[in-house]
């Protein structure tokens, strides 16, 4: 039961496995088992950004493709919501009509993207999409009339989805519809999570790894590149904007800097690689560090920041607002410690 | 009188200035092996690269059972039914022996578009995959990594992955070169095998005459691009242009 959820892609690794099984239940429990609202915020983000990451590992990682639009995926899913959400008034109709949308969306943007620009090399696809990506980005501030512009979009959501729908209390924790909310978020992440792994180790997934091997040889013992690839990009199109969509349901907003801007897709990017690349677990782990450190790392350097004033120098350089500084130093460590990502360093430590 | 499976007719392409292969017209029958030899340069690799579709050609047409494929890519000529194994090694390192195999038999099968199964599930493939591990030799090391194998595993995978495809022309480039004494005849055997299956045809580049005088049914000699001689052969082995062409000069290495 178990193997065939996982699609038979077990995690292989004692640690690697503890480390999934741990997130999994912080996260079906964060409602109940942290206090407060940036916890469960941060728990949904998790989430989302989980399936994100996930669905671009199966681009990069599987697929060997280099893309720079897939916050333009993420955002198409995430606006699909919004604008239906506010022009169809609030209603699960308006959720379902706006992720469908987006993601079709999506879908048919990824498709003229890869076949336009997939016939050629790598790096000039990567191109195409930084382009594409940037003119989308471009448009939606411009038509503010329809987006909202740099302001973006706030919008209803069905009242049993916010925290005005009170169902009483549970193990000493008020439930309600936020909590709800939560579930919803986390149940679909886990769904496209699984229909993500199953893809991977599923005989499309192997043509996938055998181009990503040797793209020549694929062509030549019958396996048409291009139209594998296009697929690829178009599945991990929709799935990117779904999450988008989820996004937008659990924020209730949404403007270019939470979905489009070019911040999140290096987020994206480094998530996908501290994790490891082509393992689909890497995007978990991955995802779960990034955002934790993302919320969590500048408190901790607030309180080391006043810990050590005394000192010289090392409070500035503790400082809160250096937080960024802090994370590329993390990551420089761990692409150089871990060239094969977190996951791929547990894998090998099985294997010698 | 048996049936033609490929045809060549004026195959030419030009890289620049140079005409790296100059209108050669030949056709393939069915049941019979064709050696193709030349000095080094005489355009033998180049003329595969235009039958399979690595190149495209300059002029000339290439036909396969009577279709035109010249304007093919090189996995539609695949599925219609041309092969190639190749000089140097190419194949997919960092999967199994055995995901190799399987690889080719999905193609064959056309399933490379199963989304929701799980590949492993795919019991006839592995079972396909499996038997042509066997005639190779290579059932032991299924599970090894291609990056793992000898030289002379490698050799024989990339020919077990021709032998999936099950095409109706084979296409062997030096497919012994590089492998020991004792290696080689597994290969070589395959191919009289497949030879002696009179409904296929296979083309082979080879500079081993010994290989050349087991097999061949029949010789072609290209020189600087150009087709220099078609026979049986004794006859092409004792023609004037071929000793002088290729013999002549290659006979102290054989």
């Amino acid at each position: 039961m178990i193997v065939k959820l996982l699609s038979g892609d077990q995690p292989r690794s004692v640690l690697l496995t503890l480390l999934l099984l741990v997130t999994l239940v912080c996260l079906a429990g964060a409602p109940f088992l942290f206090d407060g609202v940036r916890a469960l915020d941060t728990a949904a983000r998790i989430c989302i950004f989980i399936v994100l990451a996930a669905s671009y590992d199966l681009l990069l990682g599987y697929g060997g493709i280099v893309s720079f639009a897939h916050t333009m995926f993420f955002g198409l899913g995430a606006y699909g919501v919004a604008l239906t959400s506010s022009h169809m008034g609030r209603g699960f109709d308006a959720l379902l009509v706006g992720s469908v949308s987006g993601a079709v969306a999506a879908i048919i943007l990824a498709l003229l993207i890869g076949l336009f620009s997939l016939r050629v090399r790598a790096i000039f696809f990567a191109m195409i999409t930084l382009a594409v990506a940037s003119a989308l980005a471009v448009l939606v501030s411009q038509f503010s009339g329809l987006t909202g512009g740099e302001d973006g979009l706030t919008y209803k959501i069905p009242r049993v989805l916010t925290s005005a729908n009170r169902m009483g209390e549970f193990m000493g924790t008020q439930v309600s519809g936020k909590i709800l909310n939560y579930y919803l978020v986390f149940t679909a992440a886990l769904i496209l999570f699984l229909l993500l792994l199953r893809i991977v180790n599923s005989p499309f997934g192997r043509v996938l790894q055998a181009i990503r091997e040797n793209d020549f040889r694929a062509e030549a013992i019958g396996y048409r590149v291009i139209w594998y690839r296009t697929m690829a990009t178009c599945l991990s199109a929709a799935v990117a904007a779904l999450a988008g969509s989820l996004f937008a349901i659990w924020l209730r907003y949404v403007g270019p800097d939470t979905t489009l801007s070019f911040e999140i897709m290096l987020d994206i990017l480094l998530m996908v690689v501290i994790g490891g690349m082509g393992t689909m677990y890497g995007a978990v782990i991955g995802a779960t560090l990034f955002i934790l450190a993302q919320t969590y790392l500048q408190n901790l350097m607030g309180s080391a920041s006043e810990a050590t004033s005394a000192l010289p120098l090392v409070p500035d350089l503790l400082d809160p607002d250096r937080w960024l500084m802090w994370l590329g130093v993390l990551f420089i460590l761990s692409v150089y410690f871990f060239p094969t990502g977190i996951v791929g360093r547990l894998r090998e430590r099985r294997a010698s | 009188m048996t049936q033609t499976l490929l045809e060549t007719d004026a195959l030419t392409v030009r890289f620049g200035g140079h005409v790296a292969v100059d209108a050669v017209s030949s056709s393939f029958r069915a049941g019979e092996l064709t050696a193709i030899v030349g000095p080094n340069g005489a355009g033998k690799t180049t003329y595969f690269n235009l039958i399979s579709g690595q190149i495209p050609a300059s002029s000339g047409r290439v036909k396969l059972l009577g279709e035109d494929i010249t304007r093919l890519g090189v996995a539609d000529r695949c599925r219609r039914g041309l092969g190639r194994a190749f000089q140097l090694t190419n194949l997919f390192p960092s999967l199994s022996v055995l995901e190799n195999v399987r690889l080719v038999i999905q193609s064959k099968q056309h399933k490379g578009f199963g989304l929701f199964s799980m590949a492993d599930s795919h019991q006839e493939l592995t079972v396909a995959a499996m038997a042509i591990l066997e005639r190779v030799r290579l059932d032991i090391q299924k599970g090894q990594l291609v990056s793992e194998l000898s030289h002379g595993d490698q050799r024989k995978l990339e020919v077990a992955l021709l032998i999936g495809l099950d095409p109706m022309v084979y296409m062997f480039d030096e497919p012994t070169a590089g492998m020991s004494v004792d290696e080689a005849p597994v290969i070589l055997d395959l191919i009289a095998e497949i030879k002696a299956d009179r409904a296929r045809t296979v083309l082979l580049v080879e500079h081993k005459l010994d290989v050349i005088r087991s097999l061949a049914d029949r010789i072609i000699v290209l020189h600087n691009g150009a087709l220099a001689a078609d026979g049986p052969p004794a006859e092409v082995m004792a023609s004037a242009v071929v000793q002088e062409a290729y013999l002549g000069k290659e006979l102290d290495h054989v």
